[in-house]
């Protein structure tokens, strides 16, 4: 057992570990924040990403002991005092989920990309979206609200 | 995965120390292939020796004409690089189709050269742009570097530091990637430098290799006609369920006419 310190959404964590256990397995079992999922658990299908240090990336393709000293944000993080990120609202406003299960690691995957890149068009959304599947299909809903949002947070910057 | 103990290297020396302390060790950079395969069972070390915090092993810069990449620079690192896109637009594009996103903020240069994948896209980048693989110990040529499937010429526990990259007058990647997977089927670098044009392929074979006949033709006329006629041999190549080493052997053309209109 080797022990890790690390931030989580804003609360530092310390929890002794297995050197194996993977960041995914410590958000959601360790510290409870079962909001990341597993999907594929070979990362391909992005349920499980969260933000490491301001980058998304795939919690299960990652050691919990490679996030010593880093910042964690999870889907919990977002929402500020009640109200959701604007990203989180946008999904909602624009049918960006179904079943709901890919939604958390969409939602972290695309809060990166607006991040990331000030302009923003659908083939550039459906290319940065490459690392997260949807298996209801409801790329269209999710496209539209990674859209929306982005003008929205342009707007909010401004 | 099988248990494992993880040590975390500061420098360069104490990954070496750590190495040569471990029973059955491994370096972990960015971790996007390592992790998945000791999630499978596939290996079992007994140390993971993390190298990703390792300061001497960032950056990027020039060097006597060459840019210099650190080997801990991840793939996200290179696409956005200022310096790679302005020196090297070829390589800097082919960092930023790497797998995806979130695999780019982990993956690093270092690590896909050392793993040496036969379907990564980075060896075809390191080949055709005639690189030096530099270790702590040595520099290697990227043509005595690359030795088959998953094998260089790194000695047990040889860690590499950076990559130096020869500027040509322009180069161009064209992946073909398979439709499910998004490896590369068939990935061409094309480099034209003054001296001549090197084409380096990957995905089609056991590891990545110089197409002579093409690199001949281009270097005499750098058009996609100069490739009308070629046809690349299948001998060798990769033969599976996403497709045939004919079909391979064709995409090497295709790709290669697409990286030289591009």
């Amino acid at each position: 057992m080797t022990k890790v310190t690390l931030t989580v959404n804003g609360q530092t964590v310390e929890k002794d570990i297995a050197d194996n256990r993977l960041l995914v397995e410590l958000l959601r079992e360790d510290v409870g924040l079962t909001g990341t999922h597993v999907g594929c658990d070979t990362s391909q299908c992005g349920a499980c990403v969260v933000h490491v240090n301001g980058k998304a990336v795939k919690s299960c393709t990652m050691l919990a002991l490679e996030a010593e000293g880093a910042e964690v944000v999870t889907i919990e993080g977002l929402a500020k005092e009640g109200a959701l990120h604007p990203v989180q609202e946008a999904f909602r406003d624009h049918h960006g989920l179904q079943c709901g299960f890919c939604t958390p690691g969409m939602i972290m995957s695309s809060v990166d990309i607006i991040r990331r890149n000030p302009e923003l068009d659908e083939q550039m959304v459906r290319a940065e979206l490459e690392g997260n599947i949807c298996r209801c299909t409801g790329y269209q809903g999710i496209v539209k609200a990674v859209l929306a949002a982005a003008d929205v947070l342009k707007k909010e910057a401004v | 995965m099988y248990a494992f103990s993880f040590k975390r290297a500061a420098s360069i020396e104490e990954a070496a120390a750590l190495f040569k302390g471990g029973d059955d060790p491994q370096y972990l950079a960015g971790g996007q292939t390592l992790i998945p395969t000791l999630k499978q069972r596939l290996a079992a070390p007994s140390d993971l020796i993390e190298i990703n915090r390792i300061e001497g092993l960032k950056g990027i810069g020039e060097e006597e004409g060459a840019i210099v990449i650190g080997a801990g620079v991840t793939h996200a690192e290179v696409a956005a690089s200022d310096l790679v896109r302005a020196r090297l637009p070829g390589l800097a594009a082919l960092a930023g189709e790497i797998g995806d996103p979130q695999v780019r903020h982990r993956g690093t240069l270092g690590g896909s050269v050392a793993n040496n994948d036969p379907a990564a896209d980075y060896p075809a980048g390191v080949l055709a742009l005639d690189a030096e693989i530099r270790t702590a110990q040595r520099s290697i040529p990227a043509d005595d570097y690359f030795q088959g499937m998953f094998e260089t010429a790194l000695e047990e526990g040889e860690l590499i530091t950076s990559v130096a990259f020869k500027v040509p007058e322009k180069s161009a990647y064209a992946k073909f990637p398979n439709p499910a997977s998004r490896y590369a089927m068939v990935g061409v670098y094309v480099a034209k430098f003054a001296d001549g044009v090197r084409v380096a392929v990957t995905g089609a074979g056991p590891g990545v290799f110089r197409v002579p006949e093409i690199e001949a033709a281009l270097s005499k006329d750098f058009t996609e006609a100069a490739l009308a006629g070629i046809s690349v041999s299948a001998e060798g190549l990769n033969s599976d369920l996403h497709g045939s080493a004919d079909y391979r052997a064709h995409l090497v053309g295709v790709m290669a006419r697409r990286a030289v209109a591009s």
